[in-house]
């Protein structure tokens, strides 16, 4: 089954697959069953690894095959690319992916392919090998599928069967940007199959309702990826675009993936000596202030504001532009505003509010809960430092966001920030 | 005053019982052989009795919530010596506190609340490490091992879910540290195991791998497509060691078939 030749195509194909960054394992909860191996833990998922660029490894990333009959111009698989092709066998497949299983290599199996004759054919391969997992290993564990734009209903109809999440990349989030540089592509082609998703999803939802043993439509939901720094889109072109897709019902995560200057030749892209990783971490931040601390997309970013500060994280940007907002009562303050606290998360704004139930909270008990001091404190008011007054404060308003903005920079951010505007340049030019 | 008690948990919950007969709150625990402050005036030894702890055990059941319980259960199996203090005086001053008040449990600007949760944390963080960075070889006879040593004694909360996920596949998983391990049949329970001979086998306690002549024939391919998978993933571009330590510590990496 397992042939010399099958380590090499291995490498090649997940050297191929390894630019999509989606990783998690997440939105399922599903115990073991009879007869069958694997569970998925629901949460964030288990990252069984981290590669030494430091990016967690869940499932096995990896393609079918890389042939592509596209010519996206951002892909290293584009069909003009002179890259090392190979394609793993549906067997050689599903054997790896249960072998790694079993020996908790890996949380399961995301798959994808480059596009072969069409979109159908190749899609039907995909469906071969989850179909194969589920109903003849017995693999319970958890399936990632990228769905081939242009697949028949029936085939996305069926994979959904097998897979806990299926994928999408919206890859460019404006659309002249995306003809630009990916020509046989348009939005529509990427939003029809995720409505499609999400159709099954709403529908299944409904089956269930009425038979509970209604088999599940792909219980994790989508995701999908967007790639930053490939075109001039800004990060308020990125964030109304995720802000939209969390707007709906089966969308759980929106991935960035900082450019890497993977196709040096083409002349519609930059030749960046280095992927934007700043600006694609500001991104996850603000991605992150969207999902769980309560902030819309046009307090991140709007007309003045169209790109992510470097320097700062988004929701300290945010705190400096709005000063009339602080300081904030540690003590009476609802757990929405806590998390508008710089220096101030959703861990230790739940030990907050459990806490003063007892008694006042003073900076020392904020310190030990957690709380980064050194930035809340120009931010907040707690018992001494509104009782004592041999220590004034000095907060945001007394201070001014402009020589307070200074103080929480640290030097280590700087010079990163500026490295990357540095390196980024010979594109805005 | 202070205690000294034999380091067990029902030395511990012993000591609370004292405490409340003797009518004192002692500053501070000790465990037996420790050094002793300075000018330690009195002492009291506590004697481990398994029905005062029980007592004290069901009074806590009627006075903490199941997450709470669970949470100094969890703490102990951090094994720390810091722990002791702290979860002695959490326990106490549940006691204290007045039926009609409600329970210290959630009050996190007690310091002992705040180190008991942060140590149970710290727990279940590692057993979070364990379910990612356990990595099995199969043997001849089809049984899957794992070595692991953890910093705490984290077996106990991680069986379950090996035993759910692999429930078709015998396994055992050993801490080499705490000279103990579960075994599961591929059915039913996993069962705890020593060996009387640890010196004998077939596997090394070091790094954690199982002698050649046990070892299945395939395993050395799939380790090898896992280790060429492992590099092949990762975008040179990026190289980020900090991160990759941050996420996963070096201490764990010695039974890791991707960074043997
Ligand atoms: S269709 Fe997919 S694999 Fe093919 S070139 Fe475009 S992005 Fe790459």
């Amino acid at each position: 089954m397992l042939t010399d030749s099958t380590l090499e195509r291995l490498r090649i194909l997940a050297e191929s697959a390894k630019y999509d960054v989606s990783c998690s394992s997440s939105g399922t909860v599903r115990r073991g069953k009879q007869g069958m191996v694997g569970n998925t833990v629901g949460g964030v998922g288990i990252c069984h690894s981290f590669a030494d660029d430091g990016r967690c490894i869940s499932l096995l990333k990896v393609m079918l095959t890389n042939y592509c009959m596209y010519d996206c111009a951002y892909c290293v698989n584009r069909r003009s690319n002179d890259i090392k092709r190979a394609t793993l066998s549906v067997s050689e497949l599903v054997s790896i992916t249960m072998e790694f299983y079993r020996r908790n290599y890996i949380e399961g199996l995301f798959l994808s392919s480059g596009v072969v004759r069409n979109p159908d054919y190749t899609m039907e391969r995909l469906v071969a090998i989850v179909r194969d997992l589920r109903t003849v290993h017995g693999f319970n564990g958890y399936i990632h599928l990228k769905s081939i734009p242009g697949a028949s209903r029936e085939l996305l109809n069926e994979a959904g069967l097998y897979a806990d999440r299926m994928s999408v990349n919206i890859e460019i989030p404006r659309e002249e940007s995306l003809k630009l540089l990916a020509p046989e592509k348009d939005h529509q082609s990427v939003f029809q199959p995720m409505k499609l998703i999400q159709q099954g999803v709403l529908e299944n939802k409904e089956d269930r309702r009425r038979y509970r043993h209604a088999p599940r439509f792909v219980p994790a939901g989508q995701s999908t990826q967007m790639i930053v720094g490939a075109t001039q889109d800004s990060d308020r072109d990125i964030l109304t675009m995720s802000s939209a897709l969390y707007g709906q019902p089966t969308i759980r995560r929106v991935y960035y993936s900082g450019y890497i200057s993977v196709n040096t030749y083409d002349s519609r892209l930059p030749v960046l000596k280095q992927p934007p990783l700043v600006r694609e971490n500001r991104l996850y931040q603000a991605d992150w202030l969207l999902r769980f601390y309560h902030f819309k997309v046009e307090e991140i970013v709007d007309d003045l504001h169209p790109n992510l500060d470097l320097e700062l994280d988004p929701k300290l940007a945010w705190a400096l532009r709005h000063p009339e907002a602080f300081p904030i009562d540690i003590n009476t303050a609802d757990y929405e505003w806590l998390l508008r606290v710089p220096g101030l998360g959703t861990k230790s704004a739940w030990l907050i509010i459990n806490a003063r139930r007892s008694c006042r909270l003073t900076s020392e008990h904020l310190k030990k809960m957690g709380v980064v001091m050194k930035k809340a404190k120009y931010f907040i008011t707690c018992h001494e430092l509104t009782a004592s007054t041999l220590q004034p404060l000095r907060g945001i308003n007394e201070l001014s966001p402009e020589r307070l903005r200074p103080l929480l920079i640290s030097p280590r951010q700087q010079r990163l920030a500026e490295q990357e505007k540095q390196l980024t340049l010979n594109f805005d030019d | 005053m202070v205690y000294t008690f034999d380091g067990t948990m029902d030395g511990l919950l012993t000591a609370v019982f004292d405490a409340f007969e003797r009518h004192e709150q002692p500053e501070a625990l000790l465990t037996t052989g420790d050094a002793l402050p300075l000018f330690c005036e009195r002492m009291h030894e506590v004697v481990t009795d398994e029905t005062r702890a029980q007592r004290v055990w069901t009074g806590l059941e009627k006075r903490l919530s199941r997450e709470a319980l669970r949470l100094i259960t969890v703490s102990w199996l951090s094994e720390m010596q810091e722990l002791n203090n702290p979860l002695f005086m959490y326990i106490f001053k549940t006691f204290q506190q007045p039926a009609e008040k409600p329970s210290i449990e959630r009050n996190f600007a007690d310091p002992d609340v705040l180190s008991v949760t942060n140590i149970a944390r710290k727990v279940l963080h590692e057993q979070l490490r364990m379910k990612q960075f356990v990595r099995f070889q199969k043997a001849k006879d089809g049984t899957y091992l794992a070595v692991v040593s953890p910093d705490h004694n984290v077996l106990p909360l991680i069986i379950d879910h090996f035993a759910d996920r692999f429930r078709d596949q015998p396994w055992m998983i050993y801490d080499a540290h705490r000279h103990y391990g579960y075994y599961y049949e591929g059915s039913g329970h996993p069962v705890r195991i020593t060996f009387e001979n640890e010196s004998e086998v077939p596997f090394s306690l070091s790094d954690g791998k199982l002698n050649d002549d046990v070892l299945s024939n395939d395993d050395h391919l799939f380790q090898d497509l896992w280790r060429t998978y492992f590099k092949a993933i990762c975008i040179r571009e990026r190289i980020n060691p900090r991160k990759q330590l941050s996420d996963m510590p070096r201490r764990y990496w010695k039974y890791m078939t991707e960074k043997q």
